[in-house]
């Protein structure tokens, strides 16, 4: 497989986190992912300039950079890429890495997730409204979805729930969360 | 009388010494094993000094065998074999142990490779005395040849031959011959036009003595073996008398139905319901489409009888069929082009103004739909802009993952003709540029230099929702520019599409009709990727042109001359040699059961009807031995793979597990009938 | 037709009127619903952004129970997230067994298993254009939406990523178009019908959500479109509250299936979909001929013949 020099390299970390990460090596740098990508305008560096980025083992700078922040998730990248390199799969492996090292400088996104993530496992489900408050009050407090027109129309068409709903097993839900991370890590 | 076994031992330098200790097992074949009365160990066995050492020793030796201990036989056993015969030995009481790819080179200890290349000597030499002297046979071979394709390799092919005295009969399944070649409109690097380069040779073909041609034909069925083939052609009906027609064209003019030409003007184009390819077509008889005629549609019209001078249209004219007996075959059926529908996010088929490379070259053909004028999709407008996509199908895992050679200069070509033809901004974008060969990178220089602009990066998609100004009502194609590393939205009149080569829808088809196989990809199989591109598995059967891989035209003529040569080497030596190694159906064991028949790959077992029994054509048998397995009755032996000589080389290779001291084993207790 | 029903977060509340008249429809194409018993969140985009075996756990959790309830083989999901999370889920434990053993050590800390294949997941919409009909559905068309132009936005998660099987074009996908032609409605088909609507973006970056956004309504609106039908709460919820209405694809079928708008929880979506339901109960028009016969002076050049997609 892949040859790299001296033990775990960014490149070869980076395959390990993401499923079918193997296929990297294979990149042509052609930039289909890059020119697909809808918010890729507005990424520090495109999906194929982190690729290369990887490779070069710059680590710290591929895991401060906002483009797996950016990432909406649309897959197109992902059936488009000739070399069938699962793009998106190692946007979510770079963002989990940039977490874990606390190399991501703009602290909205990761807080996002893990607020949503903090009622999940809490309650088992989703909870926009206390996910809205809690995430906009630290970070966007005059944000328009939230507190504005938008957010008082939705509560008119009965739209937002305000308390959250619990599953039963939640207790079965924590055990089997907990077993997964303690099993892998990233 | 005992067999005198010399042993050669062969170092290949240290590809088998530094893993094998070499002078030990030869010293071990020399004291140990029966027979052997010479055992050397030499540094290049295959060198020519190596092969004297052989031959010397035959001679005063007095050696009726030998073993060589060195490569895999696919590399050398010819030459050794050629050793042996010069020095008066049958070359067929040779046996090679390959001691490289099969215990050097695949084993990490060195002492359990010295011990697995001393079982596999003791093998060999066990083996070879049981080995008997065989005689390759000759076939001889018919002069006669039928290229199969009449595009501009199988144009040259059959041109080389005919100018060589060799009859040819080249077939054609479209109804002129000129393939792809004669679609374009100017060909890379010169910019020579396609058609005046490729016509004197259309007519050469036309008006050769020597050079039957089929056109409107397809092969039916092919049976025989090399040197003697015979293969049956049908010739589909024209609806037009040959003797009859002089070529003028009224019934052409008369026709009244119209239809969208999907073949020659790759749907950009019409013509009539009874038409010619195109003006320069050879042969020059037009020929009646059934499906659109309206004739056979509904019994009416009958324009081109009424108006045909000389009474040359004859509906009812049926397929013919012919038997041709030759002694080789050229398969250069060429390719077809990627459907570029199957990458939706380019539009074609949806978006008016994207096109393929092979609309485009229409396009630009002055005999073209548009008279040679580059315009849009509405038959009116000039592009001002036009982007031209490489890259589409190919260097794709989901559809092609080879490159197709020849669409980067192809891109240029259509660069720069869209740049004589108007003023337009030609945009190309690529992943790599690939000029490869001669002319062809001063050809790039040139594009560069006369303005047309290069983008890296490959086309994500072509839309026509505008987004930003200056889109309105353009295609827009989004791409990320990877030598900025930004992505770009460049608004353009027209796309043009470089779309892979594909092997022909029934590739694998007329592969399984001519016996030759395909690669993964569905292009024909050539004997050696790097040594060999003509040839092929199946001896007789050549492969020329884009058939076998995608390539420009002075690779496609190269290939089908080279395919020329060697068949006119074979023709001018009058008779091919027949490997000895074949199985033989012993009558008094048949019991006329058949099970062989369906078991030989290469249909070489026939039935005889009136003996009953089965029957091997030596010349098509390849010595594969399924056969000889299969029958129940064991009444198949194969030459050179007998079970003797099997059954013994399996002693040799277990001498210590079957004799202590690992002296000679004892003579086997399992009765083997010596067939 | 039983499947195993996974209803998703959204559902529940900002979603309600998907889950209303997705109910309602089944109902009415006799798709039997079984909403798996004590289901979890499938953890959207963000559980996996923070963990991985974790995040396959979560989705995992509800594959197991499904597997388990009564004999059931299929899961139907009505947003395309929650679709593509657990399709998603039950095609890497496959295909990338590591990470399934992993799962299944997880699971195993909570009782439960699950084998992957066990299951197939199904998005509504397929449920109802493969398994129910298109013609099934327009036999029982009692009030055809005509002179509806609906624009029929397929999302991004419903046809990408091809995971094992690809059955449907994951750019220009043609099936709800023609869904909705078997409802009588006009369908506007337009360029951006499977382009992303930028998910949970709107709170990461306003800007780029917006942008989306704006680029999917102005091309709608550029086809006079009357009204976009989604897949997917998210998208709903997206294109929401700007210029046109967006309804679910359930809600028209239900329309069109003579249902009352209380029973399809009309009337939740924020821009009104009023005027644009004003519309139906014109004419219905010519339907196209394959290729046109071509005038003596047309100048213009054939288009491609290419296959249609099943």
């Amino acid at each position: 497989m892949h040859r790299t020099h001296g033990t775990s390299s960014f490149l070869e970390k980076v395959i390990a986190a993401t499923p079918g990460g193997e296929t990297l090596v294979t990149c042509l740098q052609c930039g289909t992912c890059g020119g697909s990508c809808p918010s890729g305008p507005d990424m520090d560096h495109t999906p194929r300039q982190i690729f290369a980025m990887i490779n070069a083992g710059m680590e710290d700078e591929v895991l401060r950079s906002n483009a797996p922040w950016y990432c909406v998730s649309c897959y197109y990248c992902m059936v488009r890429c000739p070399k069938e390199i699962p793009v998106t799969d190692i946007m979510y492996a770079l963002k989990r890495m940039a977490v874990r090292a606390k190399l991501y400088d703009d602290s909205d996104a990761p807080d996002f997730s893990e607020s949503f993530i903090g009622f999940v496992e809490t309650y088992g489900r989703s909870f926009e409204v206390g996910l809205a408050t809690r995430y906009h009050l630290t970070h966007h407090p005059l944000n328009k979805f939230a507190l504005g027109p938008f957010a008082l129309q939705m509560l008119a068409r009965d739209r937002l729930a305000l308390r959250p709903e619990r599953i039963k097993q939640i207790d079965q839900l924590r055990a089997i969360l907990d077993k997964a991370k303690t099993l892998e890590a990233v | 009388m005992s067999e005198r076994v010399g042993v050669y031992i062969c170092h290949c330098g240290s590809n088998i010494a530094g893993t094998i200790d070499v002078e030990q097992v030869a010293r071990w074949a020399g004291e140990e094993l029966e027979g052997v009365v010479v055992s050397r160990e030499y540094k290049f066995m295959c060198s020519s000094l190596g092969q004297e050492l052989i031959q010397e020793d035959i001679r005063k030796e007095n050696l009726t065998r030998v073993v060589i201990g060195a490569c895999s036989p696919h590399l050398h056993e010819k030459t050794f074999r050629r050793t042996c015969t010069a020095a008066g030995l049958n070359p067929y009481l040779m046996q090679m142990a390959s001691l490289r790819e099969q215990v050097s080179w695949v084993t990490v200890d060195k002492r359990a490779a010295t011990e697995k290349a001393k079982a596999m000597i003791s093998g060999a030499v066990r083996r070879v005395i049981e080995q008997e002297e065989l005689t390759a046979s000759q076939v001889p071979v018919n002069p006669a040849t039928l290229v199969v394709g009449g595009g501009i390799a199988g144009i040259q092919a059959a041109l080389e031959l005919a100018d060589a005295g060799y009859p040819v009969y080249l077939l054609e399944r479209e109804p002129s011959i000129g393939g792809h070649m004669a679609q374009f409109d100017k060909t890379f690097p010169t910019l020579d036009c396609a058609a005046c380069i490729l016509t004197p040779k259309m007519s050469d073909v036309g008006t050769h003595d020597g050079i039957t041609l089929l056109s409107y034909s397809e092969v039916e069925e092919v049976s025989g073996f090399v040197g003697s083939f015979h293969a049956r052609i049908r010739k589909k009906a024209r609806y037009i008398d040959e003797e009859k027609c002089n070529g003028c064209g009224i019934c052409i003019e008369k026709c009244p139905k119209k239809v969208v030409d999907e073949v020659f003007e790759a749907g950009l184009g019409l013509r009539k319901a009874i038409y010619r390819p195109f003006p320069q077509a050879v042969p020059k008889f037009p020929l009646i489409d059934r499906p659109t005629c309206i004739y056979f549609e509904r019994g009416t019209c009958k324009a081109c009888e009424k108006f045909c001078p000389t009474d040359a249209i004859d509906f009812e004219q049926t397929d013919t069929y012919l038997d041709l007996d030759v002694g080789n075959i050229v398969l250069a059926t060429g390719y077809k082009l990627f459907s570029a529908a199957k990458i939706p996010q380019y539009g074609y088929g949806r978006l008016a103004n994207v096109f393929t490379s092979l609309e485009f070259e229409r396009m630009c053909n002055a005999a073209g739909p548009t008279e040679g004028k580059i315009v849009m999709r509405d038959g009116v407008t000039r592009p001002q802009s036009v982007a031209i996509v490489h890259c589409v199908g190919s260097r794709d895992k989901r559809n092609h993952p080879y490159c197709s050679a020849v669409c980067c200069m192809s891109a240029l070509k259509f660069g720069h003709l869209v740049m004589e033809k108007t003023d337009a901004k030609v945009y190309s974008f690529y992943i790599d540029m690939r000029p490869l060969h001669k002319g062809y990178e001063e050809f790039y220089d040139r594009l560069l230099t006369e303005g047309m602009t290069f983008i890296r990066g490959r086309v994500a998609e072509v839309t026509d929702a505008a987004r930003l100004p200056g889109e309105e009502g353009k295609l827009v194609v989004q791409v990320e520019d990877t030598l900025i590393g930004r992505q770009r939205r460049i608004p353009v009149d027209m796309v043009i599409l470089m779309a892979a080569l594909e092997p022909q829808e029934d590739a694998r088809d007329v592969g399984l009709k001519f016996g030759i196989s395909c690669s993964m990809d569905g292009w024909f199989t050539e004997r050696h990727p790097k040594l060999d591109p003509v040839a092929t598995m199946t001896d007789g059967i050549f492969i020329a042109g884009t058939c076998q891989g995608p390539k420009d035209i002075p690779d496609s003529v190269a290939q089908g001359a080279a395919a020329a040569a060697r068949i006119a080497g074979m023709i001018s030596k009058g008779s091919v040699m027949i490997e000895p190694v074949v199985a033989t159906i012993h009558e008094e064991r048949c019991s006329g059961c058949r099970i062989c028949n369906n078991l030989c790959p290469f249909n070489a077992i026939e039935y005889l009807e009136e003996k009953a029994v089965s029957w091997i054509n030596a010349a098509l048998c390849k010595g594969c031995g399924t056969c000889i397995a299969g029958c129940p009755a064991q009444a198949i032996s194969g030459a050179h793979f007998s079970n003797l000589q099997i059954f013994s080389e399996i002693e040799g290779l277990l001498y210590d597990a079957l004799c202590s001291n690992g002296a000679g084993a004892p003579q086997s207790e399992i009765a083997v009938e010596a067939l | 037709m039983r499947y195993a029903y996974f209803p998703g977060c959204s559902l529940s509340r900002t979603a309600r009127a998907y889950d209303l008249s997705t109910r309602a429809v089944a109902d009415a194409l006799e798709i039997e619903l079984e909403e798996i018993e004590d289901w979890n969140c499938c953890g959207a985009t963000e559980y996996i952004s923070l963990n991985k075996t974790a995040a396959y756990a979560l989705i995992a959790r509800n594959l197991a129970l499904a597997a388990r309830q009564d004999n059931l083989k299929q899961i139907v999901a009505p947003c395309s997230l929650c679709f593509l999370n657990l399709r998603k889920a039950d095609h890497y434990m496959g295909k990338y067994p590591r990470l399934g053993e992993l799962a299944n050590s997880a699971l195993a800390a909570g009782g439960l298993s699950y084998a992957p294949g066990s299951l197939t997941i199904r998005h509504m919409v397929d449920v109802v254009v493969r398994d129910v009909g298109l013609d099934a559905i327009a036999a029982k068309v009692t009030n055809p939406l005509t002179g509806l132009r609906v624009a029929a936005y397929y999302g991004c998660l419903l046809v990408r990523p091809e995971l094992g099987e690809v059955s449907e074009n994951p750019e220009y996908p043609m099936f709800m178009d023609r869904l909705m032609s078997a409802l009588g409605a006009e369908v506007v088909d337009f360029p951006l019908k499977a382009h992303c609507c930028g998910g949970h973006m709107t709170q990461i970056s306003a800007d780029t959500a917006f942008e989306l956004i704006r680029r999917l309504l102005h091309n709608a609106a550029e086809y006079k479109a009357d009204v976009i039908v989604t897949v997917c709460p998210m998208c709903q919820l997206n294109l929401d509250a700007y210029n046109l209405p967006i309804l679910y694809f359930t809600q028209l079928i239900g329309l069109a299936l003579g249902m009352d708008v209380p029973t399809l929880g009309i009337g939740q979506e924020i821009v009104s979909a009023n005027e644009a339901l004003r519309k139906i109960g014109t004419e219905i028009g010519p339907s196209q001929p394959e290729r046109p016969a071509r005038k003596k002076d047309d100048k213009s050049l054939p288009m491609p013949r290419t296959k249609v997609e099943a």
